[in-house]
C-alpha cells in the first residue's frame, strides 16, 4: 500500500458528529506515513474533551486493518493547537450543505471576550440577518444561531 | 523537594483544578435553569475534564511510576489532591455557580496566557490549546455576571451573596509555595505575582459594570495546593471514585 491509498482510506473516515466531513477535511490528521505495512499517523484533537476523538481513532485503525495494514500507530499531539482555519474549502462547502454555517476566517480573535460583532450567514436562505442564541451548541465545536428571515435555528461551527 | 517532585505537584494542581470544577459543573447535567444553559455549562465541563485528562496523563509520565490519568483521578484520596479550594465549593443555585465560574475562568485565562511561554514543551502546547477553549468559558461566565448583576433585585442578590462568600478563596490563586519557587526559577511555572494585578483589574471592572460591590473582606483561605481541603472534596471523590474503586477492572 502507498501514501495515495492510505489517503483514500482516511478520506472514508468521517467526523462522527458531522458525518459528511472527512477527518482530512476537518484538519485533524497532521501527517501520516507507511513503512513495511505499518502506518504511523499523527492526530490532533479539535477540543480537549471532544468525545469524537476516540471514535475517530478506532475508525482509523479498523479501516486500515480491514484493508491489509498490519499495524497502526496513532500519536496524539496538542501543539500546534488545532484551528478551524485547517478545515478545507471542500469541508466548509460540505458543512453548508449539511446545514451548518462554517467558521469565519482567522480564529485567534481574543477580542471575542468582549463580544461578537460577526455576521454569520444562514446556511439555508443565505440571509445575514441572524442572531446568536447560545455560544454553546449541540457539540463542543458549535454555537446555536437563529435566522431572523427564514426563522430556522441552525448550528454555527465556531472559530477556534 | 526535587524538580521532578515539584513538576509532578504542579501538574496535579492544574489537572485537579480542572477536573474538580469540571466535575462540579457536570452535576448540572439535566438540571440547568434553561436548555441553552444546561448545554453551555456541560460543554464547559467537557472542555475542563478533557484538559484535566491530558495534564494528568503528563503527570503520570513525570512521576514515572506507571500511573495513568485514570489511576490519578480515581485512586487518590483527598490529601493527595492539589486543586484550588474554590473548585470544590458546591454549586448552590445557578447564580452561585456562575460566580464561582467567573472567578475561576478569569484566573484560568490569565494563567494559561502566561503558561504559553513555559519552557516545558508540554505546558506551552497544553496552554495554547486550552486557552482557545477557556476564552469561550470566560466570555460565557462574564456575560452572565453582567446580566444577573445588572438584572432584577433578586438576580442581583443571587450573585452578590455568593461573591461575598467565595471571595475568600480567590487569594489562593496567587499564593506561592515551594513548588512555584522551584519551577519559576527555571522558567517552567507561571509567576503568579505577575498576573495578580491583571486579574484584580478585570474582575473589578466586570463587578462594577454589573453594578455589584467588590467584597472588602481580604481574608485568604489557603490549603488546596498542599492537600488541605474543605469538607466538600471528600463527597465529590466518594461519588466520582465509587465505580473504579468498587469494580477495579471495569471497562466500557
Ligand atoms: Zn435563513
Amino acid at each position: 500500500m502507498n501514501d495515495f491509498q492510505i489517503r483514500e482510506l482516511l478520506e472514508e473516515v468521517k467526523d462522527p458528529e458531522v458525518p459528511v466531513l472527512s477527518i482530512l477535511d476537518l484538519g485533524v490528521v497532521r501527517s501520516f506515513s507507511i513503512k513495511e505495512n505499518i502506518v504511523d499517523i499523527v492526530l490532533t484533537p479539535t477540543y480537549s474533551g471532544c468525545p469524537a476523538m476516540q471514535v475517530i481513532e478506532d475508525d482509523i485503525v479498523s479501516i486500515l486493518k480491514n484493508n491489509g495494514v498490519e499495524k497502526v500507530n496513532i500519536e496524539m499531539v496538542l501543539a500546534p493547537a488545532w484551528t478551524t482555519d485547517w478545515i478545507t474549502e471542500k469541508g466548509k462547502q460540505q458543512l453548508i450543505e449539511f446545514g451548518i454555517a462554517p467558521p469565519e476566517k482567522s480564529s485567534v480573535d481574543k477580542s471575542s471576550i468582549t463580544g461578537d460583532a460577526r455576521f454569520i450567514a444562514c446556511p439555508r436562505c443565505k440571509s445575514e440577518n441572524t442572531e446568536m442564541l447560545s455560544q454553546f451548541g449541540s457539540t463542543a465545536c458549535k454555537a446555536l444561531y437563529r435566522c431572523k428571515d427564514c426563522l430556522e435555528p441552525f448550528d454555527y461551527f465556531k472559530c477556534l | 523537594m526535587t524538580e521532578q517532585d515539584a513538576l509532578f505537584d504542579y501538574c496535579l494542581r492544574i489537572g485537579d483544578s480542572s477536573l474538580i470544577i469540571g466535575h462540579r459543573l457536570s452535576e448540572w447535567c439535566g438540571h440547568g435553569p434553561i436548555l441553552e444553559e444546561d448545554i453551555a455549562i456541560i460543554n464547559v465541563s467537557l472542555d475542563l475534564v478533557g484538559q484535566a485528562r491530558s495534564v494528568l496523563d503528563y503527570a503520570g509520565k513525570i512521576e514515572g511510576k506507571g500511573r495513568s490519568e485514570d489511576d490519578l483521578a480515581y485512586l487518590r484520596d483527598v490529601a493527595f489532591y492539589r486543586n484550588h479550594l474554590i473548585c470544590e465549593q458546591p454549586n448552590g443555585d445557578y447564580g452561585r455557580t456562575i460566580v464561582r465560574q467567573f472567578l475561576f475562568d478569569s484566573f484560568h485565562y490569565l494563567f494559561l496566557n502566561e503558561l504559553v511561554n513555559s519552557k516545558d514543551d508540554f505546558f506551552s502546547g497544553y496552554a495554547e490549546k486550552s486557552l482557545k477553549e477557556v476564552i469561550y468559558h470566560m466570555q460565557h461566565s462574564t456575560k452572565w455576571m453582567l446580566r444577573m448583576g445588572d438584572g432584577t433585585e433578586e438576580s442581583h442578590r443571587r450573585v452578590q451573596e455568593p461573591l461575598n462568600d467565595l471571595w475568600r478563596f480567590t487569594g489562593e490563586f496567587f499564593a506561592v509555595n515551594e513548588v512555584d519557587k522551584i519551577l519559576i526559577s527555571n522558567g517552567i511555572a507561571v509567576d503568579l505575582n505577575k498576573i495578580k494585578p491583571k486579574w484584580k483589574q478585570y474582575v473589578r471592572e466586570i463587578i462594577e459594570d454589573a453594578t455589584l460591590t467588590l467584597p472588602t473582606n481580604d481574608w485568604e483561605q489557603l490549603g488546596g495546593k498542599e492537600g488541605r481541603h474543605t469538607e466538600h472534596l471528600g463527597f465529590i471523590l466518594a461519588e466520582m471514585q465509587f465505580l473504579p474503586r468498587a469494580y477495579p477492572d471495569a471497562t466500557w
